[in-house]
């Protein structure tokens, strides 16, 4: 077990290595001169001795592989580099936004884990009823509405709508903005902050609770007719102990990978999420960096993101252990 | 791991004991294959409903100049106008007719969706193919370039390539065609993988059919049907995609009347005008529902096992 996670963790290290190096090779591609952008603007008149101490300063002129030798001996030692905006450190800008999306990200999950399998596994054993066949509708509709549009359509009936309407102001929800920043424990609003929290959280646990819903209705619908179920029913166990103990265990391996590989589409989702309700986190910085050509700070961004991601799937991959004690990891079969 | 639909469970009978007890016309044997499928699709009633919605939007995107009563780029004197009898979706912030832009946004996003497909329908098809047939270094190579670019997540990546290739039309089709292979790329090699060491490849192997035919000519029809039904869903997850990219500013620009576009545009106006938003974020809800549940149906026409 051990040797086997020390091998995937080396193994994530190319894999990072090549998905940043195309990024990097890709923005060069880019149209625009960074230089001139960060003396003032694209359209600006700028002073060409400006241009050339930033080149200077910033050794855009080096050729490239001299720069991409700088890039990767800057960040092997973790120095992401200056915004070409702002100056500000990369560094610190991961860790401001990050967090910011890290707390939007956690109740997005929670979401997701509690209402897309309570709902998955109600309408597993409610098959065919009216809220099974409500759930297979709704899921597949949260699957094909784009996440900015559902973002705007809460924003219009919890804020928009109350506020035409004179409801009370508790009821009136905030669509922009982190909001007074006052936590709990890290993750849990205090005060007015949950108003600001919920609309942007509920938006981005939509198309993954729906995923996570659909998975497991499915898979739950195999286990319960499995030969253990029907032994564990003629043993007399209650309905409730049969569903709980014996099906949920067996059902949640597929439901736990799915919550891992939709990691990729929570990040996606969290562009536009927090694009859409203003949130400062990684996901609105790096839509900026890219409209920008603010190469450092989407290099930098992307890379925390990249490495997070590949972790992820890793302890998605060792929690399979977890759920099924007949999987050994690292021997045999194991691709 | 069986990937349940909902059309399956809107359209089979309620069956007490679960799985669908098969009907004696289930059973028919000299029907050809096409009409079995047809039979079963029709069966279904969200992916007809889905089939019938599609191939309205396909008759509007064509016959768009006929249907609609201005231009894209005629300028009225009202502006932001709610819907009324005169202009059905209301008119934008420079007062141009929305229900217009918005049927002419139908020819942008399937043109997109569907040429984007294509394009990662032949990129994964061929590499899932040849990764699966020759295993081996090219499997390596293959699947590795499959991993690094999965590693990216794929807005990331769709907005970087799009920053690159300009702001168009064209270029979203190529970014979403040079970003959407991955997946389809996975599922013909898996398809390959077991199909390769059947008899009858064996067989065609002994007849000295070259190694291009066998893999175009007798394996690829029978690894057809998960290509079918993920290639119908991808259609939906383009156009997805492109709303999004135009959303994020990086599709085709203004007076383009992109469906993410047109809400990208109406988005300050949420609480004054928000019909700006509704009308094009709808035709992208059910344009997107519509292929997904022709994709659904298609699965489970094809492989009646899997319900």
């Amino acid at each position: 077990m051990t040797s086997y996670i020390i091998r995937r963790l080396l193994l994530i290290i190319p894999t990072v290595f090549l998905a940043l190096s195309f990024l990097f090779f890709l923005f060069f591609l880019l149209p625009g001169d960074p230089a001139s952008l960060l003396a003032g603007g694209e359209n600006r008149v700028v002073d060409p001795g400006v241009v050339e101490r930033i080149n200077d300063r910033y050794g855009l002129d080096d050729p490239i592989l001299v720069q991409f030798k700088d890039y990767w001996a800057r960040t092997v030692q973790w120095d992401l580099g200056e915004s070409f905006l702002n100056r500000r450190s990369v560094n610190d800008i991961l860790g401001e936004k990050a967090v910011n999306s890290l707390r939007l990200g956690i109740w997005a999950i929670i979401i997701e884990i509690i209402v897309g399998i309570s709902v998955g596994i109600l309408s597993a054993i409610r098959r065919y009823s009216i809220g099974d066949r409500l759930t297979t509708i709704l899921t597949a509709a949260a699957s094909a509405v784009p996440v900015f549009v559902l973002g705007f359509v809460l924003q219009y009936l919890f804020a928009v709508q109350p506020n035409k309407q004179g409801w009370p102001d508790w009821a009136r929800l905030r669509t922009s903005g982190l909001g007074p920043d006052t936590w709990t424990l890290f993750f849990i609003p205090t005060g007015e902050q949950w108003r600001y929290l919920i609309l942007p959280a509920v938006t981005l646990a939509c198309v993954s609770t729906a995923l996570a819903a659909r998975m497991t209705r499915g898979s739950m619908l195999e286990v319960l007719r499995a030969d253990y179920m029907r032994t564990a029913k003629a043993k007399g166990l209650s309905e409730r102990s049969v569903v709980v103990k014996h099906g949920l265990r067996n059902a949640m391996l597929p439901v736990v990978t799915l919550i891992g590989i939709d990691f990729g589409t929570v990040i996606g989702a969290a562009i536009l999420t927090e694009t859409t309700f203003s949130w400062p986190g990684l996901g609105s910085e790096i839509a900026n960096a890219v409209s920008a050509r603010d190469l450092p700070v989407l290099l930098g961004l992307t890379l925390a993101v990249v490495i997070a991601y590949a972790l992820i799937n890793l302890v998605v991959d060792v929690s399979y252990a977890f759920f099924d004690p007949r999987i050994r990891l690292g021997k045999g079969g194991q691709s | 791991m069986t990937i349940v639909d909902p059309g399956a469970a809107a359209a089979a009978p309620p069956a007490a004991t679960g799985g669908d007890a098969p009907t004696t016309d289930d059973l028919g044997e000299a029907r050809p294959l096409r009409a079995d499928v047809w039979r079963r699709f029709r069966r279904n009633k969200l992916a007809m409903v889905g089939l019938v919605f599609i191939l309205l939007l396909l008759l509007a995107a064509i016959f768009a100049p006929l249907i609609t009563p201005y231009d894209i780029t005629d300028r009225t004197q009202s502006f932001r106008a709610p819907p009324s009898s005169e202009h059905w979706f209301g008119t934008d912030a420079i007062g141009r007719d929305v229900y217009s832009r918005v049927i002419f946004g139908a020819r942008v996003s399937l043109r997109i969706g569907i040429l984007a497909t294509v394009l990662s329908l032949l990129i994964g098809v061929s590499l899932g193919a040849i990764a699966g047939f020759f295993s081996g270094w090219s499997d390596t190579v293959i699947s590795r370039i499959i991993d690094v670019f999965l590693a990216i997540p794929y807005i990331v990546l769709a907005v970087a390539i799009a920053t690159v290739f300009g702001k168009s039309e064209n270029s979203v089709i190529l970014v979403l065609g040079l970003t959407g292979w991955l997946a389809m790329a996975r599922i013909v090699r898996s398809s390959f993988l077991s199909l390769k060491n059947l008899e009858y490849v064996e067989a065609a192997h002994a007849l000295g059919f070259s190694r291009a035919r066998i893999m175009f000519r007798h394996i690829l029809p029978n690894a057809l049907q998960p290509i079918i039904v993920y290639g119908t869903i991808a259609v939906g997850s383009a156009i997805l995609a492109e709303a999004a990219l135009s959303y994020l500013s990086v599709g085709p620009q203004d007076p383009t009347p992109a469906w993410g576009l047109m809400v990208s545009q109406g988005k300050g106006l949420l609480s004054n005008a928000p019909h700006l938003l509704f009308f094009p974020g709808a035709a992208i809800f059910l344009t997107v529902l519509a292929f997904v549940f022709v994709g659904d149906g298609l699965r489970d026409a094809l492989d009646p096992k899997l319900k």
